[in-house]
């Protein structure tokens, strides 16, 4: 492989070169379709929310340049505190949930032959639906009522979950990992059926077991899979937004109000967009900080293998 | 250029092979796998097995039965209900926006893909750059400047609301998912039609097409189900009942009839059936597309 790649450029640039250069001119416009809604509906928003965070607008009437009164309410607002808070709560705490189960899982989906069709037919139906109809159906069966608690009378699963600020940000812990971790435990699995059997049959001659086999080498060869799951779990959970929006729209007392949730009530049920947008300048900020500490985290060569050269 | 031609399928081959032998050696048993694998599959499989059976139930035979048991008198009842409740044009607009993004949002993020690997040159270099960049743009972010163009634009409460910024948000991905696929396209093909007088425009319909079209199938289905299952949208830039898409109406539906835990149970699984039937359908491309180059 590596002989390959390093002798292409030398015979490339004999035939390359002329051809790519006669037809860049008549390539360049194919992306124009693309180029042209995504900056209208993506890049130009993103400017204009930067824009936003300096005006005041109710969401109706005119907008008006204010400077920097909607960030000095925005960062003196105790709200933001606790907001990014729950955020940074819902982020450790559901990476903590999914990860060891997802390799755990990724490890045995990858080995187990057997019953792996069919248990991938059901293993995967929570991805099918959408957060909303996850967070109707668990508040639901959660009822301290009527849900499956008190009909089966058993005391521990009737209880007020959604009621009690700790119990409700761990029912919104443990939807967030019903639904995604089958996902992530997909993703190690393609990882892991990567790594080369050579090694496990060179230390299973050492006798290394199972578990040894595990650690000295499953989990090493899964650091670049980890990093991609790890971003796709923390982006996720810091975008959290219909799941909580449905399920206790930030209640009870805030518990679970996330940043995004944040920016949703102060816009468009407090009416006041200017602040909105600053709490959606912090978002894209946080997104911003979190995504280079991975990339940080998982080094140089990170980098190719997104971008898929 | 032959050598690295050759090497690519050499490696691939190799790499099958290898998992195919992989595979024996993992035959001794992996307990602790097994258990949580089991353990987790019935966490996964008892909440969509007791929305299933109570959907079935009658709102007043709900509250004195085994919640675990399927009703002895099952009712379709509440399905009806639902349906009386305007499903048909709630999933008729969730279908009208879902096709009407995804199929131009993978259209147009194929013909940049290609443009991308094909061509060369600072401005492709730039915008690739932009669609990579935009990986990284959260949608909730964006909201309110969309809400205001949105507003502006004169598309408040129309589908084409909902359809234009998801195409947009559909594009960084996808772009990057086709583009690998289109530069694994052997360029000796790509010459051979060079040869053969094609333009570039032929080459892309004629020769790329049909080669990335499983990378196409994938992308299609997951962005498919990610503007089907789309809450934020609908919910910002729609406010008449008649434009609901599913997951709003879904939301509307229970707390209109929150009291009625069935009824609200079989609106959430009639929403979700159109995507059981294609994921029965099309299993093995739904799984990849869910997955798309994340373990490429």
């Amino acid at each position: 492989m590596s002989t390959s790649v390093r002798t292409a450029p030398s015979s490339v640039p004999a035939k390359v070169p002329a051809a790519a250069h006669t037809s860049t001119g008549r390539l360049g416009w194919l992306v124009l379709p693309a180029l042209i809604i995504f900056v209208a509906f993506a890049v130009v928003p993103l400017i204009g929310v930067f824009v936003l965070s300096f005006t005041s607008w109710d969401g109706i009437g005119a907008i008006s340049f204010t400077g920097l009164t909607s960030w000095t309410a925005v960062l003196t607002d105790p709200g933001l505190p606790h907001a990014l808070w729950v955020t940074f709560l819902v982020i450790v705490l559901s990476w903590i949930a999914q990860t060891p189960l997802s390799i755990l899982l990724g490890v045995f989906i990858s080995g187990h032959q057997k019953y792996r069709a069919l248990l991938a037919v059901l293993f995967f139906l929570p991805l099918l639906l959408s957060a909303a109809a996850v967070s109707i159906a668990y508040k639901a069966l959660l009822d301290p009522n009527f849900g499956l608690g008190p009909g089966l009378n058993l005391g521990f699963l009737t209880q007020d979950w959604l009621g009690r600020p700790a119990l409700a940000m761990g029912v919104v812990i443990f939807i967030i990992a019903w639904q995604w971790i089958p996902f992530h435990s997909l993703i190690y699995q393609g990882a892991i059926r990567q790594i080369p059997v050579s090694m496990y049959e060179a230390s299973q001659l050492d006798g290394a077991g199972r578990v040894r086999q595990f650690f000295s080498i499953t989990l090493p060869q899964l650091k670049n899979t980890m990093i991609t799951s790890s971003t796709l779990m923390i982006v996720g959970s810091l975008t959290t937004f219909d799941l909580i929006f449905v399920l206790t729209q930030g209640g009870p007392n805030d518990a679970t109000r996330v940043l995004a949730l944040d920016m949703y009530l102060t816009g468009f049920r407090a009416n006041q967009m200017g602040l909105a947008s600053a709490i959606a300048v912090i978002l894209v900020v946080v997104g911003l900080i979190l995504a280079q500490l991975l990339q940080r985290i998982g080094g140089k060569d990170r980098n190719s293998q997104l971008e898929g050269a | 250029m032959a050598t690295q031609a050759t090497a690519k399928p050499a490696a691939r081959a190799g790499r099958q092979s290898s998992s195919g032998s992989r595979r024996s050696s993992t035959e001794r048993k992996n307990w602790l796998g097994g258990a949580f694998g089991w353990l987790w599959l019935l966490v996964v499989l008892i909440p969509i097995y007791w929305i299933v059976i109570t959907s079935f139930k009658s709102s007043a035979g709900y509250f004195g039965t085994n919640p675990l048991l399927p009703s002895s008198t099952p009712t379709l009842d509440n399905y009806k209900l639902v349906l009386e409740n305007d499903f048909a044009r709630y999933f008729m607009n969730s279908v009208i926006v879902t096709i009407g993004a995804t199929v131009p949002a993978v259209l147009v993020s194929f013909m940049a893909a290609f443009a991308i690997v094909r061509g060369a040159g600072r401005w492709l270099k730039a915008v690739n750059a932009l669609f990579l960049m935009g990986l990284a743009i959260p949608l909730q972010a964006t909201i309110i400047p969309i809400y205001l163009i949105i507003i502006r634009g004169g598309l408040y409460n129309t589908l084409g609301a909902l359809i234009l910024p998801s195409i947009a948000f559909a594009i960084p991905l996808t772009v990057l998912i086709l583009s690998n696929f289109v530069r694994d396209v052997p360029n000796e093909l790509f010459e051979a039609m060079r040869m053969d007088g094609s333009s570039e425009w032929g080459t892309m319909w004629r020769l790329a097409f049909p080669l990335t079209r499983p990378a196409l199938v994938t992308v299609t289905i997951y962005q498919g189900l990610q503007i089907w299952n789309g809450f934020l949208l609908p919910l910002i830039l729609t406010d008449r009942a008649d434009l609901r898409v599913l997951p709003l109406a879904l939301w509307t539906f229970q707390g209109q009839y929150s009291v009625n835990i069935p009824a609200v149970l079989a609106s959430v699984v009639l929403t979700t059936l159109p995507i059981l039937v294609l994921y029965v359908v099309g299993r093995r491309q739904l799984l990849s597309g869910l997955t798309a180059g994340f373990s490429k």
